[in-house]
């Protein structure tokens, strides 16, 4: 069976690694078997791989120093590093944690999960194109306030956070702001002295590298300790042999994403641009996140009286059109998307949305296909719908 | 292997489904789900000599909804109203060839906007009063927040 005949839109959820990507780090599948901790030749070739790979990420979002940059195994063991490890750490200073309401459901997961050991959580609204509400934001948070997390840009609807501003309160008022910039990373430039985050976490398949890492930067001033234990790797904050090939090839995928993001983005905004513009011409049909404030490569939607998950299969089937959806029907729990919701959608409005995120294989001769393949399935949908 | 993702059958009825429409003066009209819980499914029946002489749907909802209602109204179409009655969820789940466990309570929907078309039918008749029209509910799968 052969993949990526039709057109590709959902790479936000998996993407191919850039092939020079692979090509820079195949030789740590087949040449190089060393074990970073061993001290013989072989090992120190795997351990100065990874400490290559560390100094490139670390460019990518401007940290002061490499080995700041903590890599582990996805983005989401990053996110539970460094809410409990700063949480479990920090916890004699205060015992409250703030997030946004449409954070990641690991960062979610993490902080609900604290409140057994008798931490407090509290969630920040956002406004209706999902942009945090500062001032709630600074009525919620306390001296108390020991980990704040809000993304730098979310994964459903595309909006991106006005980090520094944000960032500036919680310095004022609380801790430690911890940034998911899962989505984010390598689409937008990121910088974690300039925007003043504390803690930061990436994910390798995200910015084109291959899927089995994901990074943690925590600041020169962050005190964390590790949730999982064991050997002394990544300094003792994620022991267990690193998966080397993932890394390096992580590492080099931060290079060229630092070199390429600036023309990658002009290209594909284009394409977003034109997509978002003819699919909104469908009747009924709605924008969901930021116009303006939203990520290149994302485009998402939604449709009146259709479902997501139906939409989904149909792009699939009949026109071999890969998206994803938020509707609670195509998820595992079936309950409606937290962040929609958070819009403040209601359930009906949440089933039925659509999200397209472009990447390297997408190209402005698709934008009529789309759109035509789109509009037919709405069509198509809704002379099936009793609404 | 375990069985990834939807059946071909199920593929089969989703993207083709059958007898989708209105029935303009149906016999008896049975309306099941709520689109809070994103699916909602409305069945129209023609009786005649106490047969599904016609059937058409109208469904909301993902993928299992739709083949669901489109495999239900298949199953029965030119059935007497006491067979078709007996048309259980698990029925409709099986002749699909199953369906993903967390969309299980899809198939619930088909059998009881079907149970609802022929028991308004019955209602309409003097067969059955509205008291005595039975509700389906086994308390299963439906993880809908309202």
């Amino acid at each position: 069976m052969s993949f990526m005949q039709g057109i590709y839109l959902d790479n936000q959820s998996a993407m191919l690694p850039d092939p020079r990507v692979l090509d820079f780090a195949k030789r740590y599948l087949i040449e190089v078997p060393g074990n970073p901790s061993a001290l013989h030749s072989v090992g120190l070739a795997a351990k100065s791989a990874v400490e290559e790979a560390r100094e490139k990420v670390a460019e990518l979002i401007n940290a002061e120093d490499a080995r700041n940059v903590i890599f582990t195994g996805s983005a989401t063991e990053a996110n539970n590093l460094a809410i409990r490890g700063t949480a479990m750490r920090n916890a004699s200073k205060g015992m409250s944690l703030l997030a946004s309401r449409i954070e990641h459901i690991s960062v979610l997961n993490s902080m609900k999960d604290l409140q057994k050991n008798g931490f407090q959580l509290q969630l920040i609204p956002v406004d209706s194109k999902g942009i945090v509400d500062l001032q709630a934001l600074e009525r919620m948070i306390s001296k108390q306030t020991i980990v704040t997390s809000v993304m730098y840009a979310n994964g459903e609807i595309g909006t991106i956070e006005p980090i520094k501003e944000i960032s500036h309160i919680v310095h004022e008022k609380g801790m430690l702001l911890h940034v998911d910039a899962t989505v984010a990373a390598g689409r937008i430039p990121i910088d974690v002295q300039n925007d003043g985050i504390d803690l930061l976490t990436l994910s390798s398949n995200d910015i084109c590298g291959p899927q089995g890492a994901g990074a943690l930067y925590a600041g020169p001033d962050v005190k964390i300790q590790p949730v999982t234990v064991g050997g002394g790797q990544e300094r003792g904050l994620r022991p267990g042999t690193e998966n080397l090939f993932a890394i390096a090839g992580m590492g080099e995928a931060a290079r060229l994403a630092r070199l390429e993001m600036s023309d990658d983005s002009i290209r594909l905004k284009a394409i977003r641009d034109s997509l978002i513009r003819e699919i909104l011409k469908i009747d009924e049909t709605h924008l969901t996140g930021h116009a303006t404030n939203r990520l290149p490569h994302h485009a998402s939607f939604r449709f009146d009286r259709i479902e997501g998950e139906s939409i989904l299969l149909t792009l699939d089937a009949m026109f071999d059109i890969q998206v994803s959806t938020g509707s609670a029907c195509s998820s595992r729990t079936l309950e409606a998307s937290h962040v929609l919701l958070a819009l403040g959608l209601k359930h009906e409005q949440a089933h039925g949305s659509m999200v397209m995120t472009l990447g390297k294989s997408n190209h402005p001769d698709q934008i009529s296909v789309v759109f035509d393949a789109v509009k037919k399935t709405v069509a198509r949908l809704r002379a099936l719908s009793p609404l | 292997m375990a069985q990834i993702g939807y059946s071909k059958k199920v593929m089969d009825h989703f993207m083709n489904p059958r007898n989708v429409g209105v029935i303009d003066d149906a016999d008896g009209y049975g309306k099941v789900g709520n689109p809070v819980c994103g699916d909602l499914m409305e069945i129209f029946i023609k009786v005649k000599g106490e047969r599904i002489n016609d059937i058409k749907f109208r469904t909301f909802g993902c993928g299992s909804a739709i083949a669901v209602s489109s495999m239900v109204t298949e199953m029965a179409k030119g059935k007497l109203l006491d067979e078709a009655m007996k048309i259980t969820r698990k029925d409709v789940a099986d002749e699909l060839d199953g369906l993903p466990p967390q969309k299980m309570h899809c198939s619930n929907l088909g059998a009881d906007a079907l149970h609802a078309a022929i028991q308004d039918y019955w209602v309409k008749t003097g067969k059955i009063k509205l008291d005595e029209v039975k509700k389906e509910d086994d308390g299963e799968g439906d993880a809908c927040p309202t």
